[in-house]
């Protein structure tokens, strides 16, 4: 007789209509158009980190510093209008930081073989160093007149939809193309699922890897875009917040595991979904901020345990120092 | 002149110690250490009143307390896991200490308990879940670090009040948190005395080794029948406790509960553990690392701030060390070996005159012939290796085997095979006492009793360590050859210290004397080096004036003579040099000269190669090993010389099929048995005008058979 089992995504779906099914009955204002609209814009920044996350865990690895790419890069943009800089050239020099982050990253990785949760926190910590000692004034980066028109980004609505909504969007489809519809993207998959026999097949993985970081910084950098368009300014204070455990429980509640090679877009919009409920019903219940994170850490664990039985780690291809 | 300068340059400059230093443990302790030392003086230098005593006791309180943190992460690291949420345990402990003693009034004594305690549960969360769940340290203790910071925000809520308005005077709390004795402050002497708990703890009790085994393999230890899960997380658990301790200290020095206590501790102490040297991955580290990396962190966090750089450049330095420390350790992990054996090689200078003719035509001693053509075979297929061989008076032969056995073939057809003794490691030289004990020389474990029933005995396996070597030259690596005096001293050469024994030819590569000659006393049991600096010697003979004994220096191509009694004892004195092989076994002839069996002989290229050290060291670096220049041992042969260090006759094997190359030959009751350390099969050659009687021990000891 084959074992009723459910995959963990149809787990969490139901997890997400249950919870969604309780808040909408028991918890007043929910269920209101004006609160869907809300939760969805506020997971929108947190669903596109997820998904620069999601790049990076199915090729087993982690990438902690994205909060980093998030605040600082945008920040500067913000910065350097304030200044008195055009707006191009400052999104030019923007993007070209969060690639050579990005390259940083990935060279510590594949090349100097940091193990990456390791690599990123440090990395993380470096370039929000640097934002805070040399490239802003202020601790939240206000948004200048030379901004003028770019909160379109993350204001306003496109055909009825907010434009955050869209902009996640659009960062899944391309994730989702680059994933599933390019060779990178199956490299990538295989990286995930066995490092050691991707190489051995020819597949350039420490280029594939380095790429991985590339793209979430830059993932990253466009979320913190959104983010700053959306509320004016750039609180770059940000990163001392708890918004990458916020990450990391999307990708790993939505059912991307740890040990790589699993999952998709999906699993990504599933878990942003998840956590949007969960954070929105929260707030309505007025539940204090160490409140909520406690909740999410209590959360957050369940789900790396649950994880850890439903995906196991391969000890043929776990690497010594792989913490 | 410029064989001179090489060789001058080569007599006096120790290449050989970069190699040794390098792959000694403790250089991975020194390099932080010299870290420590630069970043101290930079500091003095810069910052005034950095050196002052009372510079110095705040700087220890504060080491003190992040040092017990550094410990317990030591010891997670080491075990192959990592643990990040320390800075929130130390908060959480450290309210826990003083909402005990503020808000609900409980005795020191009783807070300090219930304080380790909840470090203690606090930790053990992590370790059930990351020991018995076996989740992912990093991200499990990621996780904590969150819960436990929330909890703890959620308690200062209420209680940051009640507690900031009470000002407990209690003395004992306030030793705790500022008193000394003799200037030391109080924590840095519970610092002292924990360290040196747990350095022994590490180095010399059973869990200390557990923990160690763990992190280097998880599997292996596991297999071994360590209990992988339940001390992992224990180590969980100590971390805990280590940071409640620190949290007291901190609690009592302080008294405050402000909300960003212990916020990114986790990265100081990661850092300074990371820095000290403590490998990320387990398997490796220290107290002394521990110690040594929190110092450096925080001389230069306390610099930085004394020196008021922005926060944010404090944030970059830390992570900036963290990331290049932690290159370079998985950096040096990786190519440890690779590194240490492309220097480790380091040849010298070693120039021979041309070497006597042995062609065919040219006359000399040592002219070739096909003697040893047709000489009768023992044990053909049936033995391995046999370096050396020797037999007792009843005409049994035995000889050592690559399979650790000495084998003994019975007379008088010696068709008859058994294993007279297993030892394990490879037999070398052999020789018979007085009471026909057989002494055997065994490659890589030392010299060897064998009674002769065939129990086994070691007699010595260890010499005094030399003073101003590197390596540990205490055990004995490769115990090649022996012989008795009448006063029943053994003297046996160590080919070399440096190179295991299958690796003799990177020794003759090196043709550095690295060999030794030691004396075990059978009277005391007692052993020392008689001399040393050989060019891997080899064969030992006790000549015949019962005062010296000769032996063979293999690279050397020479055989000298050592004076140990008499009115030369001490002395050295060539006996022949310069001969066209390398020489192997001496032994006694029934003529009262002696035989030398030549291992192999000499090239032309490889003698040129011993004059280009520095050729032979870049092809050590280059070129893989089995494409290295090797000794010819191809072709060999034995001669017999006389006491003047006289050639008196040759014996060649000239079609190589049987005896291409002779480690070894024993004359006995007028033949002679010949061993190859690369052979499967003995010889037997039938001496003319040789003695039918002799027995060499025999003979050596006045029996009479």
């Amino acid at each position: 007789m084959k074992r009723l089992r459910f995959n963990q995504q149809e787990i969490v779906f139901a997890v997400f209509a249950l919870l969604f099914l309780a808040f909408s009955i028991f918890l007043h204002g929910f269920l209101t158009p004006e609160n869907m609209l809300t939760l969805l814009q506020n997971v929108a920044v947190l669903g596109i980190l997820g998904l620069a996350m999601a790049i990076v865990v199915i090729g087993r690895g982690i990438d902690i510093s994205l909060i980093a790419a998030l605040a600082v890069p945008p920040g500067l943009v913000l910065q350097m209008v304030q200044n008195g800089h055009s707006l191009p050239a400052s999104l030019l020099t923007a993007v070209l930081l969060t690639i050579a982050f990005g390259l940083v990253n990935g060279w510590l990785i594949a090349y100097a073989e940091v193990p990456s949760l390791f690599a990123t926190l440090a990395t993380g910590l470096l370039l929000a160093g640097l934002g805070q000692a040399a490239l802003f004034q202020l601790d939240v980066v206000q948004w200048s007149d030379g901004m003028k028109g770019f909160e379109r980004l993350g204001q306003g609505t496109i055909l009825g939809i907010p434009t955050s909504i869209v902009m996640f969007a659009i960062a899944c489809v391309v994730v989702a193309f680059l994933l599933r519809q390019t060779r990178w993207g199956a490299y990538i998959y295989a990286i995930g699922d066995n490092p050691h026999a991707a190489r051995v097949t020819g597949i350039p993985s420490r280029p594939i890897i380095v790429l991985q970081y590339v793209v979430a910084a830059l993932i990253g950098c466009f979320a913190g875009l959104v983010m700053a368009a959306s509320v004016n300014s750039m609180p770059t204070r940000i990163f001392n917040s708890t918004l990458i455990y916020d990450v990391i429980l999307v990708v790993v509640l939505g059912g991307i595991g740890l040990s790589g090679g699993r999952g998709g877009v999906l699993n990504v919009v599933i878990g942003t979904l998840l956590i949007g409920t969960m954070l929105n019903g929260m707030t309505i219940m007025d539940i204090s901020y160490a409140g909520q994170n406690l909740v999410k850490g209590v959360v957050l664990l369940l789900a790396v345990i649950t994880d850890s039985f439903l995906n196991p780690r391969n000890e043929e291809t776990a690497q010594q120092g792989d913490i | 002149m410029r064989d001179t300068l090489t060789s001058l340059r080569y007599r006096y400059w120790p290449d050989h110690l970069l190699g040794e230093i390098l792959s000694k443990r403790w250089t991975e302790t020194a390099i932080p250490v010299i870290l420590l030392l630069i970043v101290g003086f930079a500091l003095s230098r810069s910052i005034d009143h950095f050196l002052s005593p009372a510079s110095l006791a705040d700087t220890a309180r504060q080491a003190g307390e992040i040092g017990f943190i550094g410990l317990g992460m030591a010891l997670v690291v080491i075990v192959g896991g990592i643990d990040l949420s320390v800075g929130s345990i130390f908060a959480l402990t450290d309210f826990c200490a003083l909402y005990l003693l503020d808000v609900l009034n409980w005795p020191v004594p009783a807070v300090v308990v219930a304080t380790l305690a909840c470090g203690a549960l606090l930790g053990a969360v992590n370790g059930v879940l990351i020991g018995y769940l076996r989740l992912r340290a990093f991200i499990t203790t990621l996780i904590t670090l969150i819960i436990y910071r929330s909890a703890f925000d959620l308690l200062i809520q209420r209680y940051s009040n009640s507690i900031a308005a009470a000002f407990p005077d209690i003395p004992s709390w306030n030793f705790i948190g500022g008193g000394d004795v003799f200037g030391i402050p109080s924590v840095a002497l519970v610092y002292i005395a924990i360290a040196i708990f747990g350095h022994i703890f590490m180095t010399r009790l059973r869990p200390g080794w557990h923990i160690t085994a763990i992190g280097g393999s998880r599997r292996s230890a596991y297999n071994s029948g360590i209990p992988v899960r339940r001390t992992i997380a224990l180590c969980y658990v100590a971390s805990g406790v280590l940071t409640s301790i620190a949290a007291l200290f901190f609690a009592a020095r302080l008294g405050t509960v402000g909300g960003d206590i212990g916020v990114g501790l986790e990265v100081i102490v990661l850092t300074a553990t990371v820095l000290g040297g403590i490998t990320l991955g387990g398997g490796k580290g220290s107290v002394a690392k521990s110690l040594v990396g929190v110092l450096i962190v925080l001389l230069i966090t306390n610099g930085l701030t004394t020196l008021n750089a922005r926060g944010g450049i404090n944030r970059m330095a830390l992570a900036g060390i963290l990331l290049i420390a932690a290159m370079v350790d998985i950096r040096w992990q990786k190519n440890r070996t690779r590194i240490i054996s492309k220097v480790y090689v380091a040849p010298t200078y070693h120039a021979l005159p041309p070497p006597p003719a042995t062609e065919i035509g040219q006359g000399g001693p040592f002219e070739q012939n096909d003697k040893l053509r047709d000489v009768e075979l023992i044990g053909l297929g049936r033995i391995e290796a046999p370096e050396d061989v020797i037999l007792d008076r009843n005409n049994n032969l035995y000889a050592g085997s690559r399979h650790g056995d000495i084998m003994r073939f019975f007379a008088p057809d010696y068709q008859r095979m058994e294993v007279f003794a297993h030892i394990g490691g490879q037999p070398l030289g052999m020789a018979f006492d007085r009471q026909d004990n057989l002494y055997v020389c065994i490659g890589g474990m030392g010299l060897y009793r064998i009674t002769p029933d065939g129990t086994v005995e070691k007699a010595t396996d260890e010499t005094n360590r030399s003073m101003h070597s590197v390596n540990d030259d205490s055990r004995l690596r490769l115990a090649d050859d022996l012989d008795i005096t009448d006063d029943g001293l053994i003297f046996f050469s160590e080919a070399t210290v440096r190179y295991e024994m299958d690796e003799w030819p990177i020794d003759g590569l090196e043709a550095r004397g690295n060999g030794r000659i030691i004396c075990y006393d059978t009277k005391t049991g007692a052993t020392h080096t008689a001399l040393r600096g050989l060019k891997f010697p080899n064969g030992i003979c006790v000549a015949s004036d019962g005062q010296s004994i000769l032996f063979a220096e293999t690279f050397g191509c020479s055989i000298k003579r050592l004076w140990f009694a008499g009115p030369k004892k001490g002395q050295v004195e060539v006996v022949m040099d310069n001969l066209p092989g390398y020489p192997d076994n001496i032994n006694l002839a029934s003529d009262g000269n002696y035989w030398l069996a030549l291992v192999g002989m000499r090239s032309p290229s490889l003698d040129l190669a011993w004059k280009m050290p520095g050729f032979r060291r870049r092809m050590a670096k280059r070129v893989p090993v089995d494409e290295w220049l090797f000794p010819n041992i191809n072709t060999g042969c034995v001669v017999k010389f006389n006491e003047q260090g006289k050639i008196l006759e040759s014996f060649w094997d000239l079609r190589g099929e049987n005896h291409p190359m002779i480690t070894s030959m024993r004359e006995h009751r007028g033949y002679l048995y010949l061993g190859g350390i690369m052979n499967n099969r003995i010889g037997r050659y039938k001496l003319e005008n040789a003695d039918p009687n002799f027995v060499q021990y025999d003979k050596r000891w006045g029996k009479l058979s």
